[in-house]
């Protein structure tokens, strides 16, 4: 090796340096929609990590005495058949929504995805196996195959969480797909793997990182929609078994009452409107900061 | 100087919808220590497939079908594409550098990032040590204020500047062949001389070899020793630089040689283009594959097939029965 290092030729000076994190903050940040969706969020989370807290009342245990109570300055949503708090069922049924919206984008993205890369990387049979069986899978509407699921292994904030991920893995798996099969052809995958890189490296360390941002928006989009979906098979009987608090349930739960004790469904519907919504808006608002093709603008 | 790499009859085929392709047929050629080597073709005429044969990054549906591809004593064809002991040569010992530096390097990760990659991947060197070198790599190559430079992103570099990177990722391991797919061919003008020179130079202080695969025989005519040209995946003539360019001996070569332009010659001169299209590479007749185009074609290239190749002059070989230069005169 040779250590003294002359400089063949010097070129001219460098480019100005742009930051990648300041463009991202300038684009992101720059809506307003976004920036509310953000507030929603950060205060769901305080109120799903604070619910021993904040909630007034015990949210399972009930006071029959005090059944069906319109909202008032004790009961500020009023109370719902079995006298429990509606406030305090909605504030747990925050920490309900959260958990099973994670906890299913977590597991069915990391399932989906690393399906996805194999498939998209190795192609041919491989490829030919996963992305049928994907396929199949993709074949039944998602809320249907989740409540199959969730028939056959019962209620259950656990089983809910199986149930929407194996409905959600083949989305991930597609998109992953896609994106491996894309990145793969560059020419900078062909130098990396003249430069000796395993396959392994080459998927976790050149393919994923490139693929890494059409993911992002997708797992914030689909939070939102888990959300919805963890709701309907709470409303439809199949999803948190009772006296568990979740929003869909609740709504179940009032519906009978909505015209006497409207705020019984509409508090929670409201909010599981808001976190979609929010969680819509900051999926969006990433997608356009991480639009490649902003790539070195200022 | 010892022989490098010796390739023996290689053969690499794509199957295809439309049939088999022929890419690279009974190919053989050797690389000295230290030595620069061009390969010249046109577009499709084997010259890459070649390279990444030997790198044996050909992937399905091509496939080496036969031959031997001797390097350092050891057969490559021996060992699993994707093993442990080819990716140990890769990059460590064999290197290359392509042609599109616009994408050859991977946008998220930094410059430094991926320079550092293969001294911890094949040095085994401690990320410190790693990045301190990478740095003196960068500046060897002649990029300005290389340390800082290192945390920047591909985009953030001009295409000269990325195969200078590209270059200096080739050289990271010392490697003792590096092979440069059309390395100038997507660079403006001045910029190819510039890279040109500073392969050369970097390849000599590296104690490597050279092999630059081109369709510009300008490239190679400055800096190979010797040349292979190829057709219709076969090399049709060989020898040395000097003596190819004085003396071209295979009508192929004659024809290049024809269309390329030059300063030292009477004024007036036209410009003779080698008139019709390569063939097609499945089906491929079993007559010289250039006969179609070939000016001084004679009745026995018609009737007996592609002969193999045969000695000419000092060291120069062609594939041809046409006795050249009386045809010429």
């Amino acid at each position: 090796m040779v250590e003294n290092a002359t400089t063949i030729s010097q070129v001219s000076e460098a480019p100005p340096r742009v930051s990648e994190w300041r463009r991202f903050r300038r684009v992101f940040f720059q809506r307003k929609l976004v920036l509310f969706g953000l507030v929603v969020l950060f205060i769901l989370f305080f109120v799903a990590i604070f619910a021993n807290v904040l909630a007034p009342y015990n949210p399972y245990i009930g006071n029959l005495e005090e059944s069906l109570q319109q909202p008032s300055a004790k009961h500020w949503l009023g109370t719902d058949l079995q006298g429990r708090d509606e406030l305090s069922r909605l504030i747990f049924g925050t920490r309900t929504a959260l958990q099973v919206g994670f906890l299913t984008v977590i597991s069915a993205g990391l399932i989906g995805m690393i399906l996805g890369l194999v498939a998209g990387y190795f192609g041919g049979i491989v490829s030919m196996i996963i992305m049928r069986a994907m396929d199949a899978l993709m074949g039944f509407p998602m809320l249907i195959l989740a409540l199959v699921i969730a028939a056959v292994l019962g209620g259950g904030i656990q089983n809910v969480i199986i149930a929407l991920t194996v409905a959600t893995i083949p989305g991930y798996a597609r998109v992953m797909n896609a994106l491996t099969m894309s990145v793969r052809e560059n020419d900078y995958i062909l130098a990396e793997r003249a430069l000796g890189s395993s396959n392994m490296r080459i998927m976790l360390r050149h393919i994923l990182p490139n693929a890494m941002p059409p993911m992002i928006v997708l797992v914030t989009l689909q939070l939102g929609s888990l959300i919805l979906a963890e709701a309907a098979l709470s409303f439809l009987g199949i999803g948190i078994k009772p006296p568990g608090a979740a929003w869909g349930a609740m709504v179940y739960d009032g519906y009978r009452y909505m015209l006497t004790n409207p705020v019984l469904s509409f508090a929670p519907g409201l909010a599981i409107m808001l976190v979609v919504f929010a969680f819509n808006m900051v999926g969006d608002g990433l997608r356009d900061a991480l639009d490649p093709r902003l790539r070195g603008t200022l | 100087m010892g022989r490098l790499l010796e390739v023996k009859n290689l053969k690499t085929q794509f199957k295809t919808e439309g049939g088999l392709v022929k890419a690279v047929d009974d190919v053989s050629y050797y690389i000295d220590e230290q030595e620069i080597v061009g390969v010249v073709g046109e577009s499709g005429c084997g010259k890459s497939v070649s390279q990444l044969s030997v790198m044996r990054l050909i992937n399905s549906p091509g496939k080496i079908v036969g031959g031997q591809i001797i390097f350092e004593g050891q057969d490559l064809l021996k060992y699993e594409a994707n093993g442990p002991e080819m990716r140990s040569i890769r990059g460590a010992k064999i290197a290359m550098i392509f042609q599109e530096p616009m994408t050859s390097l991977n946008p998220v990760l930094t410059i430094g990032r991926q320079l550092t990659e293969m001294l911890e991947l094949h040095l085994g060197m401690r990320r410190n040590e790693a990045r301190k070198r990478a740095a003196e790599l960068l500046s060897l190559v002649g990029i300005p204020s290389a340390e800082s430079r290192l945390d920047d992103y591909p985009h953030q570099f001009s295409g000269g500047m990325r195969q200078r990177v590209m270059i200096a990722m080739g050289l990271s391991c010392n490697p003792k062949m590096l092979i440069a797919d059309e390395p100038t061919t997507a660079l403006d003008v001045t910029t190819q001389a510039q890279l040109l020179e500073l392969m050369k130079a970097m390849v000599e202080r590296f104690r490597s070899s050279l092999v630059i695969v081109t369709h510009n025989l300008g490239v190679v005519a400055r800096y190979a020793q010797r040349i292979y040209i190829m057709y219709a995946g076969r090399i049709v003539e060989s020898g040395y630089c000097k003596d190819i360019f004085r003396r071209p001996r295979h009508p192929y070569t004659i024809g290049l040689l024809k269309c390329v332009p030059r300063l030292d010659e009477e004024e007036g001169r036209k410009l003779v283009p080698i008139k019709g299209l390569p063939p097609n590479l499945i089906n491929m007749p079993p007559t010289c594959a250039f006969l179609p185009r070939c000016p001084y074609a004679v009745e026995q290239c018609r009737k007996e097939p592609w002969p193999e190749l045969r000695l000419v002059g000092n060291q120069q070989y062609i594939r041809c029965y046409v006795n050249t230069e009386e045809r010429i005169q």
